[in-house]
């Protein structure tokens, strides 16, 4: 099967790439990559007027198989992310059972290519049951293939636990990832603390309870040496830490979620359970303040965090309903929208965050367009205007802070390994 | 006075802030021909007759619930008091499906209390019935929150440049929450106080002044409001122990003689008697907190009659 994407603008952050290209793809691979190129192919895709890019690849996800497919499974999930450009997803272990074993780990690889629409990643579990007392068997895991580690949805309390994961786990040339929020403090509120909170009487969370565990999880980086990558930063003295760090030279990366990068704390006054999210969603400051550490390079990646939950989980009181909604299908419609089309980052840097700079971190054979490389592809309109709608969604957990937003750009294609897997906003057949 | 096109018929009754300045002057106007019912010999006019009304409560109540129910009874309504022990939440039916079932037995207004903050807007969602809220977590106490105002205004007060101070638990406390939005909104000068572990952050953005010592809030005040510690929140550590609270932040004799003569003392009940508030204080000619109870009866027949009929058939008080 060879395909010819021809008339493409090809914007690849790893070639310093924004040009006008053609893009043959025979064997799963890229090919070879030209201004013009006329082979014969069985398709040919004329891109004209659309961008190609590396596919999107999003390290946070969680598709919640095995054991909460009510929420999602491995098909529901894969499905979204082809809906939505994304080529690779990294799955959380915070399933039932939780993935602290090789043995799961291989069985999601396994379903995953079997059942699956793009590439998944594993995450494994730092900690047994994410219990946060005894190291779960990391290094079998990362024989069997695990991306990385973390006991994201739990911060790893105990600092000796932490250390001692973070230690053994350099023999493995691994990374943790750290769900960096202060457990004590967070379980005192239900949304960000602040004007709003004060106004709608939902007892807050300040801030500061994400930065002092990040603070702590810095330390560990720079006392151990291993490469500590944190999730979903969220707060403005989360990210400054972060870019001290880096400066002085600590193995630490972070990533940023679409909805940190574009909804503030007033999205909760209507009490909607589709912003209860955790960390909760900020002030503006905080907005603002993530904004700049994307641009200024102390924030490495953009997630989604997808987190899908079943309706009847989230038609509760606010309180009562679990954090985290889908995203797979709006990330990059919301960050074209606000990020792109808003002038304040350029398609290059969007690019870069959301593929190539996250392969980069975790060693994924992605993000990418040279020859040789797998053609995991996204090929992106950047002015196609359409509602946010989540009838439409492929994800089982449609609820979303950003129904009916009008957006421009959207993904209109997604190869992975040289296979279509999406064309139009329509998931192919396997 | 109330201007004539103001209409409270079919509304849900949320919260303050969302309530107009007009809207809360014909509810006062209301709440004075109710309290005149209240004194009558026989108490009982058919003005809500034929119609039903559900109280709905998830947290444990006296006044609230039974001034509702009284409220309701007097102005000839059926009234039904649902309590989440012995119904079927606790075999785990939610809300929507509580909310709905409900209404499928033909009731016109849900009182509802709630310890989760938006429930009320949440049912108000589902329900075609009106919904009152009695009560949403920390969020808003709209009733009690009118029922101050109404025994503010009783004793001849204007709301325009008095001074107001909210003492105590402010953090939790719905009813602080629905008198800054009342009271704010009405021109008063609201002054909050209380250990800093109760006050929430950014609390002055609602347009009140934030005292660390009582005293400084209680000086020269026309109104002091003191809040309930809610005792079931201490195991979590914000104060040290009550007996510090009571020394340091209940309001005593000595402490209310920094407010002006005429101060009029409040408390939504039920009292810490020695805590929040001390003894002297609680049974002081200022204290207003019977009143409170009272004017809490015919506010919520006034709010019960506005928005079950539009107030168009105030003929069939009389």
């Amino acid at each position: 099967m060879r395909t010819l994407i021809k008339n493409g603008r090809v914007v690849d952050p790893s070639q310093n790439l924004d040009a006008k290209m053609d893009l043959l793809i025979e064997g799963g691979v890229v090919k070879m990559l030209a201004a013009a190129i006329d082979e014969a192919a069985d398709e040919v895709f004329d891109a004209d007027g659309l961008v190609i890019a590396p596919g999107l690849i999003d390290v946070h996800t969680h598709l919640r198989e095995p054991g909460l497919e009510a929420k999602e499974d491995i098909i529901t999930g894969t499905m979204a992310a082809a809906a939505g450009g994304v080529t690779t997803i990294a799955c959380m272990p915070n399933t039932k059972p939780v993935v602290d074993s090789s043995i799961l780990v291989s069985g999601i690889k396994d379903r995953s290519s079997s059942e699956g629409y793009v590439n998944v990643e594993v995450v494994g579990a730092i900690t047994k049951g994410l219990g946060g007392k005894e190291l779960a068997e990391m290094g079998d895991m990362a024989q069997k293939g695990a991306m990385a580690f973390s006991d994201d949805g739990s911060f790893v309390s105990s600092s000796r636990i932490f250390t001692l994961a973070a230690q053994y786990i350099s023999s493995f040339d691994k990374i943790l990832i750290s769900h960096s929020i202060d457990p004590e403090l967070d379980s005192d509120g239900f949304m960000h603390e602040g004007a709003v909170s004060a106004r709608i009487g939902v007892p807050g969370v300040p801030a500061i309870a994400e930065d002092i565990a990040v603070a702590r999880d810095i330390l560990v980086a720079e006392y151990t040496k291993t490469h500590i990558h944190i999730a979903h930063v969220a707060s403005k003295g989360a990210f400054e830490l972060i870019r001290q760090a880096k400066k002085r030279g600590v193995p630490v990366t972070c990533e940023v979620t679409v909805h940190h990068l574009t909804l503030t704390d007033e999205a909760c006054a209507g009490y909607d359970t589709a912003t209860r999210v955790s960390p909760p969603l900020r002030s503006i400051e905080h907005v603002e303040a993530a904004r700049i550490a994307l641009k200024d390079g102390t924030v490495d990646a953009i997630v989604t965090d997808h987190a899908p939950h079943a309706p009847e989980e989230k038609d509760v009181e606010f309180r009562y309903a679990p954090c985290g909604f889908c995203g797979l299908e709006t990330s990059l419609g919301i960050i074209l929208t606000e990020l792109y089309h808003t002038k304040l980052f350029t398609i290059n840097e969007i690019i870069g965050k959301m593929s190539t700079e996250p392969a980069n971190i975790f060693s994924l054979k992605a993000g990418s367009l040279k020859v040789g490389m797998p053609a995991d592809i996204t090929i992106m309109d950047l002015n196609k205007e359409w509602v946010v709608d989540s009838v439409k969604f492929y994800t089982r957990g449609k609820l979303t802070p950003f129904e009916g937003r009008a957006c421009k750009g959207k993904a209109v294609a997604t190869m992975v390994a040289g296979k279509f897997v999406m064309r139009d906003g329509v998931v192919c057949a396997r | 006075m109330a201007k004539a096109n103001v209409s409270l018929s079919g509304k849900d009754i949320l919260d303050l802030a969302s309530m107009s300045v007009e809207e809360y002057e014909l509810v006062m106007q209301t709440a004075m021909e109710m309290k005149k019912i209240m004194k009558r010999d026989i108490k009982k006019v058919p003005s809500l007759r034929g119609k039903s009304i559900i109280n709905l409560f998830y947290e444990a109540s006296t006044r609230t619930r039974t001034s509702f129910e009284l409220a309701g009874k007097y102005l000839g309504a059926d009234v039904v008091n649902i309590t989440t022990a012995g119904s079927s939440v606790t075999k785990g039916e939610c809300l929507r499906d509580t909310i709905l079932t409900v209404q499928a037995m033909a009731c016109d207004a849900i009182v509802m209390r709630h310890p989760v903050e938006g429930s009320s807007a949440y049912a108000a969602g589902i329900s075609d019935a009106v919904v009152i809220n009695a009560g949403d977590g920390a969020h808003a106490h709209p009733t009690q929150g009118l029922l101050d105002m109404f025994t503010i205004r009783e004793k001849g007060r204007d709301f325009k440049n008095l001074k107001m101070a909210i003492v105590g638990d402010i953090l939790y406390s719905r009813v602080a929450r629905s008198n800054i939005a009342a009271w704010t909104k009405l021109g008063a000068d609201v002054h909050v106080a209380g250990p800093a572990t109760l006050i929430p952050h950014d609390i002055e953005k609602l347009g009140v002044t934030v005292h660390q010592r009582v005293e400084e809030a209680i000086e020269g005040a026309d109104v002091v409001d003191i809040l309930r510690i809610q005792l079931e929140r201490q195991k979590s550590g914000l104060f040290p122990t009550p007996r510090e609270y009571a020394r340091i932040f209940g309001i005593n004799e000595q402490k209310l003689k920094l407010a002006k003569p005429d101060v009029i003392v409040l408390h939504p009940g039920p009292m810490n008697r020695g805590l929040e508030i001390s003894w002297e204080v609680g049974y002081c000619d200022n204290a207003a907190i019977r009143d409170e109870v009272q004017n809490g009866v015919a506010v919520r027949m006034a709010l019960l009659f506005l928005t079950l009929t539009g107030g168009k058939k105030i003929e069939n008080i009389d």
